[in-house]
This record gives C-alpha cells, structure tokens and sequence, in this order.
C-alpha cells in the first residue's frame, strides 16, 4: 500500500512536472512570437515615418510614380470592374429575393448603393489589389533585395525607399480610391441593370430611391477608407520585400505573407473605420 | 586611405567576422582571398556602409563611417564604386539606364553629358551595341562588364569588386582582369577586390591578404603569398581539398 502511494506520488509529480514544462514552453513559444510581432510592428512604423519624412523631404519622382500608378492603378481596373459589377448583381439578385416577399421591391436600389458604396466597393476593390498588387511588389522588391540591387541601390547614394518606396506609396494612396470609385460604380450601375431589366423593378422608383437613401457621405466614407487601405497594402508589401530572406524561397515567403497580411489588415481595419466612420459621420 | 580596425559581425549569433584589421593604401590595389561563405563579401559591404559593424571601426580618408546616418553616408559612398558578385544592375532598367543611374541620381549633369559618358563607359567594356538591352537578356560575362562600366562611370576614388571573375570562363575571367587594370590606370582609382580566384588575385594585386577564420591571416605582395610556407595559406592557393586543412589545423576546427 505504502508503495503505491510512493509511486503515484511520484507519477503524479512527474506527470505535473511534464505538464509544467510543456506549459512553460508553450508560454516560452508565445512570448518569442508576441515579441517577433511587436518587433516587426516597430520596424513596420519606423519604414512608414520614413517614407512620410522621404515623401515630404525629397524631390518628387515623377516618372517613378506615374510608372507606378500605371501599373497598380491602371493595370488593376479589369480585375476591379468584374469584381465591382459582379457584386453589385449579386447583392441585387439577392436582396431583391427577400424584398420581393414583402413588397419592397425598390428598396433593393439604395441597399445595393448603399452597401457598395460603404462596404463592398472599398473592401472588396482592396482586397484584389492586395492580391494582385501586394504580391507584385512584395515579390519585386523582394528579388531586389536577394539580388543585391537595393545594395546596389545604396552604394551608389540612392535610398530605395526614396526610390522604390514612395512612389509605390503614393501610387497606391491615390490609385486604391479611384478604382474603389470605379468599383462602386460599376456595382450599382449593373445592380440597377439586374433590378430594373432582369428583376423587373420600377426604374423611377429604384432611382429616386436609391438617391434619397445614398448620401454623399456614403461614398466619402467610402474613398476615405481606401485611402488607408492603400496606405496599408503599400507598407506591408514594401516592408515584406525589403525585409525578404535569402534565395527563391525568401522571396516566395515574403510574397505570400505580404498577399495574407495586407487582406487580413484591410479586413480589420474596416470594421474599426467602420465604428470610427459612424461617431465622426453619422448615417 | 581606408582603414579597417578590428571588425567584428556576426548573424544571428554566427561570428562571420572576429576582429579585422587592414588598411588599403591610395593608388594600390588590394586583393581579398579567403574560402567562400567566409565572410568577403560581408566584408566589404562594411567599407561603404552597406552594414554596420557589432563593434570595430572603418574610417574612410579619416572620418570613421559608424556614427553616421544613412542619408550622411551619401557623400562618403559617391566616393565608392561597387560591383557586387552578381552584378546587381536593376532588371527593370535597360543597359544604358543603369549605367546611367548614377550620374542621373547625383543631378548634376545635363542629359547629353550623361549619354556621352555613359556611351565612353559602355566602349570600354564593349557593350555599346547592348545598351538597349535588359540585363535579363544578358549574358554572365556582359552583366559583370556592363555592372563595371556602372560602378565606373561616376569617376569613384574607391572601387570595390566582389568575385569579379567568378562564374566566368577563363578568356572572359581575363578580359575583366584586363578591364580592371585597365580602370586602375586610367582613372587612378584603388581597388579593393574580394575573389577566390588565384589566378586574378595575381594579375591585378598589388597587395594580397587571405581572410580565414573571421581575421586577416596574411599579408603580403603576389609574390610573397605565391612564396609562403604558411600552410593555411598554401593550402588555400594550391586549392588542396579541404580534408587537409582539418587535419592541419586539428582540433581547432571541429564544431
Ligand atoms: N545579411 C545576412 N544575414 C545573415 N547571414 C548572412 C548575411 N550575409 C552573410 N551572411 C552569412 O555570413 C557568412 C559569410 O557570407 P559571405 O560574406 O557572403 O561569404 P563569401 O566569403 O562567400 O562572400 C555566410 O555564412 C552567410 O550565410
Ligand atoms: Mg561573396
């Protein structure tokens, strides 16, 4: 008797020891992970100053940034005119599904603008730009680093964030809410297009709806959100190009965390906008 | 005159470099052997700033380049030439535009200046007829020659070459060796270059050091270095496999 109890105490300190330990490396993981994040936050911050210090203290590069807002802007409509109208004819199909049953047809008008306008066009429109944009930069400047020419770049007296970063920066500041605008049009303009001819909805009452419930301020809430968005699709693509690790690989790694990075970003900073939005703007 | 004192870097707790110590000499040029991932080209990333030493110094015609920022570096890095290992031009810029980028940075030349010097440049390393051309559509050879003619073009007091040679065959090897001299004589710059590569470090040094171990193990002319009894050193020149070193340098080594 004696000696079970010797060995299930003993059991039981080895068992909670064990437990201990991999408790204590669990905590020991997490803390070296908050602690990378936090450090990647900084360096994050400390790129942005700079490039808002480079922005306002260096000379203007045209050439770099109408370059760039070509590509990130100009480059990026088709994806988000499809994306834009598809939306918009979806959310009409849909709404006008559930109004139908209680007769309110032409509420479908301003549900669509409305939400295109706030939600769907500037997320979405970021969204697809991280993807597209985000990985295209992130991988560009990524091979750059790994292949020295942001070195080269240096030696020669040259700051690639002067270079490389601002205009990309303000490329896509200015860029993000002009495509969201094209997006919010083509989103209502072809929710209109499936209300009124598919849907059969009263064109009149659709429109005269759909302007006295869609505000201007709806679609400045809108264009102000994308500003940020673009600002942060822009940092963490540049940041994650810059800071690649070695090799093919590095390069693939910084693409891809730059694309998941910047969407999840553009997700939660909306909602806080979003609340933001509603105490500084009110509906 | 730049003067290198006791460097020390190391990556993520890896010493690459454990106290360095050299001067190189106006008008000469120096040549760095030592065994690939040893720490050449971290080396010479030191002497324009590209990195920052843990501890040590580098000091550049007398002013010591640590403590100063990134945008005070500019002047002291116009002063330097660099042709990094894979030649490093921009990808997305043709020939011509690399070679051009740095006389474009500086703003002080107007347009049909900069085309002149950078079409004198391109003649000299023989690729005028490739100016148009990306460097994704050249060769290994006209990539290096064409980064030479870009760390040139801007009349640089230093240059600094990383493993010039290497990846070449031996004709084109030469011709670079010969373009090197060449620049040495025409615009009197000083060289640093960084190679494993025996056969140039001969042909173009004035001053041979071999870095091993994260410290500067030898100095001495071609022909003190081709004449040593050092084994290290010997070993390295007459390229022995590595085997050998093991056991010469016994148990120091293992780790
Ligand atoms: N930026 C860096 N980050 C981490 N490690 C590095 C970095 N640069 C070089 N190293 C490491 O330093 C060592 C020396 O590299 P290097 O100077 O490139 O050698 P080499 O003599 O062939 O030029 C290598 O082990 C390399 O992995
Ligand atoms: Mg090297």
């Amino acid at each position: 008797m004696r000696d079970v109890c010797v060995y299930g105490g003993l059991a039981t300190v080895w068992a909670l020891s064990y437990a201990a330990r991999g408790i204590m490396e669990t905590v020991q993981r997490f803390r070296q992970f908050v602690i990378g994040q936090l450090n990647q936050l900084g360096s994050m911050l400390l790129l942005l100053l700079d490039i808002f210090k480079t922005t306002f203290s260096k000379r203007p590069r045209w050439r770099e940034t109408v370059d760039q807002m070509y590509k990130i802007g100009w480059q990026s409509q088709a994806v988000v005119v499809v994306t834009g109208a598809f939306t918009g004819m979806v959310f009409a199909v849909q709404t006008y599904l559930q109004f139908h049953k209680v007769k309110m047809d032409t509420a479908v008008g301003p549900v669509v603008s409305v939400a295109m306008t706030r939600e769907l066009g500037p997320v979405l429109t970021a969204l697809m730009v991280a993807g597209r944009v985000g990985a295209a930069i992130a991988a560009e400047l990524g091979t750059m680093k790994v292949t020295e020419q942001l070195d080269s770049m240096r030696s020669m007296g040259t700051a690639p964030v002067d270079y490389l970063a601002v205009p990309r920066f303000i490329a896509l500041m200015v860029g993000l809410p002009l495509l969201t605008a094209e997006a919010m049009f083509f989103g209502i303009f072809s929710g209109y297009f499936v209300g009124v001819h598919m849907c059969g909805i009263d064109q009149a009452y659709f429109l005269n709806h759909m302007y006295q419930f869609t505000s201007a301020k709806d679609v400045a809430s809108g264009l102000i959100k994308s500003v940020f968005f673009g600002m942060f699709i822009a940092l963490i693509s540049t940041y994650k190009g810059f800071n690649a690790a070695e090799g093919a690989e590095g390069v693939g790694r910084a693409t891809t965390e730059a694309v998941v990075v910047s969407s999840l970003t553009v997700l939660i900073a909306n909602f806080f906008l979003t609340v933001v939005f509603s105490k500084i703007i009110p509906v | 005159m730049i003067q290198i004192q006791d460097l020390h870097k190391s990556f993520d707790g890896a010493e690459v470099l454990r106290g360095v110590d050299f001067e190189i000499h106006d008008g000469e040029t120096l040549v760095i052997i030592g065994r690939s991932g040893g720490g050449k080209s971290v080396l010479l990333k030191h002497l324009c700033g590209l990195l920052r030493p843990d501890a040590g110094r580098v000091i550049v015609d007398g002013v010591d380049i640590d403590p100063l920022s990134e945008s005070e570096l500019t002047p002291i890095r116009k002063k330097f030439g660099v042709l990094f290992q894979g030649g490093a031009l921009f990808d997305s810029m043709t020939v011509f535009e690399n070679v051009a980028f740095p006389l474009r940075e500086e703003r002080k030349l107007e347009e049909p200046e900069i085309t002149r010097r950078v079409e004198q440049a391109l003649t000299v390393v023989d690729l005028l007829k490739a100016k148009d051309k990306k460097p994704a559509e050249l060769s290994g050879g006209m990539r290096k020659r064409a980064a030479l003619a870009r760390a040139c073009v801007a009349n640089p007091k230093y240059i600094l070459y990383d493993e010039p040679t290497t990846g070449l065959d031996p004709v084109l090897a030469d011709h670079i060796n010969d373009l090197v001299l060449q620049t040495r004589d025409q615009l009197h710059v000083t060289s640093l270059a960084v190679t494993h590569d025996m056969t140039s470090a001969y042909k173009i040094a004035d001053r041979i050091a071999m870095l091993h171990d994260g410290r500067i193990h030898a100095v001495g002319t071609p022909k003190e270095i081709q004449a040593t009894t050092d084994p290290i050193v010997r070993q390295f020149i007459m390229g022995t496999a590595e085997i050998q070193t093991e056991v010469q340098r016994g148990t120091e080594t293992v780790s």
